[in-house]
């Protein structure tokens, strides 16, 4: 197995997620296309950790700290998600613009 | 090759067990139930009734598949396929019995023994999480909707706990293979008290009561009271619906299953060195069954016993009363082992 | 690069590879450009789920089943539940991506992201190996977790906690006053 086929995979899944993140208009989905991004970080750091054969293993570490923190950044952000459907009903990112000038 | 044809006769044997196990546990459930509630249960079907789970069962499966109009249709069919999925693959990590020696290789009777093979137990566990929501979602009404976000937030406030409760039992026994615990639970303190995990008490304790929750058996069935509270299952009739049902009962299997292995001990038991080795083979097997049929009879026990617990107070409990004891009881563990291993921090 | 595509095609791991990968791909384009909401995020379990299990083909086991227990096990599900209440009227959604003079320029920059970085990673990595491995053991990564990372799982741990209560904070229902 070559290192390359994992960090292409990676890459690809990293440009749907940035296509995603602009393209989409419900605020779930934007959401749903940043941990696109992520899953492509985590495929990077282990497929390099798995290539350098790390002693310390620290792509390995680095991945389980993304992964909760990508749990907690989609906790937060679904909660804001409902907030925002409570008060406007509406979850488009484009019905946001009250501080528009 | 021969790892693919011994793989292939394990998962069929233990397809063909679980299936068995299943259908003889719903007709022991009727029947405890009804010596519990002080009445006949079934009996008209075959001698005691036992035939009574095939009977429902084919009648399940001729039965009318009603299609609400408003569901979508992919979804609702891969609901239930989506239920049964997690409680077949919980099965092959647990260990039947002892390993056996044919012809000199030894065959564990364990379908497959994953190095994580606990955290492959939680992380299956929590996939039933989908069968439910996407039930609820997919019926395309109001009621399923709101009984799937209900039952949803049930099972993960309590797979929280469930994974909480395990890792004393990984402090203890340093290993997160199944058959790696088993093995750790063979021999004894002093000389007679086995040495198995329920030392960890309260691990057990919670693990118990989180895997009541997980299989959303009573007392925490609310999201399934078809009588009182509309559920998730509204929508469903026929095969779809006895599907469900089936997941439900293989998960009791399993988690009565799990709570043996990790924390009684297994298939661990005295086996008479008296007897020829065919025999010998089968006595772990048997402490097994009779351990795990013990657990299953509690289930039921409690299921006609306890009333239903309402939803606040179901996660109240979760919340803030199994996960702090478990944090608790975790650092209490660490220390304890800390002090075993490395001696007091003092001297 | 030295690998050739016969090469690469010999070797029954690529094959597996393959066979992970490209409904991982396939699945993660689905979820950026599909108009049913629900199909999306299921899109996106299928994506984690091949991401996990390429972890299991690098022999990340504690890792690829941390990311099914919790990406797909809690993550998805939050997805699934936020979905759930903030649409209340079921039935086909309306339109769930902006208008082409959004998409055009958006599919031109991954495009171009996509291949600045490819052509970075194939001129620097492009004729390496992945050197025979083990499957990492858990008992080496929880070592190393509280021995050498532990002023980062700290710190993570306390995010974790700032997060729970800032949650339940910002979802909370305010109390009505009684006048």
């Amino acid at each position: 197995m070559t290192l390359i086929q994992f960090l292409i995979v990676a890459t690809a899944l990293f440009s749907f997620g940035l296509y995603g993140v602009i393209t989409r208009k419900n605020a779930v989905l934007v959401l749903a296309s940043v941990e696109l991004m992520l899953a492509a970080v985590n495929i990077n750091l282990v497929a390099f950790d798995v290539y350098l054969d790390d002693p310390l293993n620290s792509g390995q570490i680095f991945t389980l700290f993304t992964i909760a923190l990508a749990a907690a950044e989609v906790g937060i952000g679904i909660a804001i998600i409902l907030m925002i459907y409570r008060n406007r009903q509406s979850a488009d990112v484009d019905d946001l613009d009250l501080m528009k000038g | 090759m021969t790892v693919f044809i011994e793989a292939a006769i394990k998962v069929a044997v233990a397809f063909v067990f679980i299936m068995l196990t299943t259908l003889v546990l719903v007709w022991a459930e009727r029947k405890w139930v009804s010596d519990l509630q002080n009445r006949i249960g079934p009996d008209r079907a075959g001698p005691f009734g036992i035939l009574q789970t095939l009977a429902d069962g084919l009648k399940a499966f001729f039965k009318e598949s009603i299609r609400p109009t408003q569901s979508i249709y992919l979804l609702y069919l891969v609901a239930p396929i989506a239920a049964l999925i997690p409680a077949l693959l919980i099965f092959l990590v647990i260990p039947i019995g002892a390993p056996i020696e044919i012809g000199g290789t030894t065959y564990t009777l364990q379908v497959m023994d994953l190095n994580i093979g606990l955290l492959y137990v939680l992380a299956v566990s929590s996939l039933a999480v989908y069968a439910i929501t996407l039930a609820g979602w997919s019926s395309g009404s109001k009621y399923p909707l709101l009984g799937a976000v209900r039952a949803s937030a049930q099972m993960i406030s309590y797979e929280a706990a469930m994974g909480l409760a395990l890792v004393p039992v990984v402090l203890l026994t340093s290993t997160t293979s199944i058959a790696g615990i088993v093995d750790a639970q063979q021999g004894t303190f002093g000389s007679f008290i086995p040495a198995w995990n329920i030392v960890l008490i309260p691990s057990f304790i919670i693990f118990l009561i989180a895997g009541f929750a997980e299989t959303n058996r009573p007392p925490f069935d609310l999201v399934e009271a078809e009588s009182e509270i509309v559920g998730y299952h509204t929508e469903y009739s026929g095969f779809a619906f006895a599907l469900f049902f089936l997941a439900e009962y293989i998960n009791v299997f399993n988690m009565s299953a799990l709570t043996v292995t990790l924390f009684l001990g297994g298939w661990a038991g005295p086996v008479p060195s008296f007897l020829p080795t065919w025999i010998q083979w089968l006595v772990p097997v048997f402490w097994f069954l009779l351990k795990t049929w013990a657990f299953v009879f509690l289930f039921v026990w409690v299921r006609a016993t306890l009333p239903r617990m309402r939803y606040d107070k179901l996660m109240t409990f979760g919340w803030k009363r199994l996960i702090p004891v478990s944090l608790a009881w975790i650092i209490l563990c660490a220390v304890a082992i800390g002090f075993r291993e490395f001696g007091a921090p003092w001297s | 690069m030295t690998v050739t595509i016969s090469e690469f095609f010999k070797e029954s791991a690529n094959w597996a590879f393959l066979a992970i990968a490209v409904p991982t791909l396939f699945a993660g384009w689905r979820t950026v450009t599909s108009n049913n909401i629900v199909r999306a995020v299921l899109y996106l379990v299928v994506s984690l789920g091949g991401t996990a299990g390429l972890f299991f083909m690098l022999g990340a086991e504690f890792v690829g089943w941390t990311v099914v227990l919790v990406y797909i096990g809690a993550v998805i599900i939050l997805f699934l539940i936020g979905i759930m209440i903030t649409r209340a009227p079921l039935g086909q959604e309306a339109d769930l991506s902006h208008a082409m003079n959004v998409k055009a320029p958006a599919a031109l920059l991954s495009t171009v992201v996509f291949g600045v970085i490819t052509w970075a990673m194939i001129d620097a990595f492009g004729n390496n190996m992945i050197p025979p491995f083990e499957p990492t053991a858990t008992s080496d990564l929880s070592l190393l977790l509280f021995d050498r990372f532990v002023i980062p799982f700290e710190v993570v741990s306390f995010v974790l906690l700032a997060a729970l209560i800032g949650g339940i904070a910002i979802a909370r229902q305010d109390e009505e006053v009684v006048s």
